[in-house]
């Protein structure tokens, strides 16, 4: 597999587990191929790690197609490495240079503990979507789509919010470790649709209630999150949960 | 007032309360500039004093800046709060973060600009806030109204003094830049048609306020002001 030729340096954040204190360990790699991608760059290290004897750096990964949002490093201090619209799954070697120190840290916000070494428990998110994120409706037949008319802007921007999958990168980047950029998007897919409706403001109260029981910070509107979301999710999504908050508080008569 | 829940109290209601206060602040930012900017006619201050006299003894203006003072307060104390609990929400720092790589340096440093501006205030309602309403002007203009317009010219032959009140108002200016756009954005008021025009229109007051602001110091001092 390293059939390339470039030699990096690595400083990797290794800790043993969220009681214990971490700190970044220097790596030296030789003959990593540009064409790698990151994750398969770290494979590399693991295995040499691992003939040495030493413990492997544990990561979170799972396709490595950029679809899944389970990949989450930190990487010379923007998620998911230096370019747009990428996780780092998709991150290649070729976005770096021969010689250069790359620095790789977990995902840091109190919300998300780190499990072991880059790892980070971000079942905060999934107890976010558990307050309300979701639809109250029986399964059963499909109906005819024409039942129920979307216009095509309505449709494609709740497609784009739907695209959000959950990696966490806008809560690591945002300077307050917040997670309105997250919330906001698993909001507005719902809330742009008809079948969002009939829950639209009791889901706005209840997800907000959990964001902010799970210790996120609150949103500075600096723009960091949409700027490094690896599926470019706009700002927009956190004005129109806002403004769908102030309505279920002001207008709304529903309480929860 | 059942049923409002935590209204306020979320993360969004504080944020709410930051930006409702922030354009608040702006509204009066217009008025006090105004008012201020007479000393361009270049009558002696004569029109001046006659804005600051009004300023300094309508009723509904007083009332006005107990309004205003509350509403600073609040803004102030809100900043501190979430500031307090944003720091709580990261306990543990990165070893490198690039945040110009995502975002401008000012929307980062509000709380450092709201800062430096604080330090500003104290400074500056001693020098004339304290003095018009309290201390008391010495003199009288050729109207008979307090010649405050003196009291300016005076406070602005120190070179120190100017120089505070133009490094304020860059402080001003990038508080501003991202304020004025962030209100909108907290307050849910985003729309493809208007998103230009409030972010255009917010570039444009923040620099047009900050340098009409920062031209009175200078131009006092410069003696282009009789």
């Amino acid at each position: 597999m390293s059939t390339g030729n470039m030699n990096l340096t690595l400083k990797v954040w290794r800790q043993k587990n969220n009681n214990t204190k971490g700190a970044l360990v220097d790596y030296k790699l030789s003959g990593i191929s540009p064409d790698m991608s990151f994750l398969e760059m770290f494979d590399v290290l693991n295995e040499d790690l691992i003939n040495k004897g030493e413990e492997p750096v544990v990561f979170d990964h799972d396709c490595r197609e950029g679809i899944c949002g389970m990949c989450s490093m930190f990487i010379n201090g923007r998620p998911h490495g230096p370019k747009d619209l990428v996780t780092t799954c998709q991150l290649h070697m070729r976005s770096f240079k021969d010689g250069d120190t790359i620095v790789v840290e977990p995902w840091r916000a109190a919300a998300f503990p780190v499990v072991k070494d880059l790892t980070v428990d971000r079942s905060a998110f999934d107890r976010v979507i558990a307050a309300g994120g979701f639809i109250s409706v029986n399964t059963g037949n499909a109906q005819d789509a024409n039942n129920l008319p979307i216009p095509k802007m309505q449709a494609d921007a709740a497609f784009e919010a739907a695209a959000c999958i959950g990696c966490g990168a806008c809560v690591a980047t945002c300077k307050n470790a917040s997670a309105m950029l997250f919330v906001s998007a698993k909001i507005s897919q719902l809330a742009l649709l008809p079948q969002g409706q009939p829950e639209r403001y009791r889901r706005v109260q209840s997800m907000v209630a959990q964001m902010d029981a799970e210790g996120f910070g609150n949103c500075t509107n600096t723009g960091a999150c949409e700027a490094e979301c690896p599926k470019g999710i706009s700002l927009e999504n956190i004005a129109r949960m806002n403004r769908d908050f102030a309505t279920s508080k002001f207008i709304s008569e529903e309480t929860v | 007032m059942s049923g409002f829940g935590n209204a306020f109290s979320s993360s969004i209601g504080k944020k709410f309360i930051m930006g409702i206060t922030g354009l608040f602040l702006i509204l009066f930012l217009i008025v006090h500039c105004f008012i201020n900017a007479l000393i361009f006619i270049n009558d002696g201050g004569l029109t001046f004093n006659i804005g600051a006299h009004f300023m300094a003894t309508n009723w509904l203006i007083r009332a006005g800046e107990v309004v205003l003072f509350i509403g600073l307060l609040v803004h102030i104390f809100q900043a501190l709060r979430l500031t307090l609990q944003n720091q709580k929400a990261r306990p543990v720092k990165y070893a490198v973060n690039d945040g110009k790589a995502n975002s401008k340096w000012y929307s980062r440093s509000m709380g450092l600009l709201g800062t430096l501006l604080l330090i500003f205030l104290v400074v500056h309602l001693k020098d004339f806030w304290v003095v018009s309403r309290f201390t008391g002007i010495p003199t009288v203009d050729a109207n008979g109204h307090e010649d405050l317009y003196a009291v300016m010219r005076e406070k602005f032959q120190d070179p120190v003094r100017v120089a505070v009140y133009i490094l304020a108002m860059f402080s001003l200016c990038y508080h501003l830049l991202h304020g004025f756009a962030s209100a909108f954005q907290t307050l849910g008021w985003n729309h493809s048609k208007y998103n230009g025009l409030i972010k255009g229109f917010g570039v444009w007051y923040s620099i047009i306020i900050s340098i009409l602001f920062a031209a009175m110091p200078i131009a006092v001092y410069a003696g282009l002001i009789n």
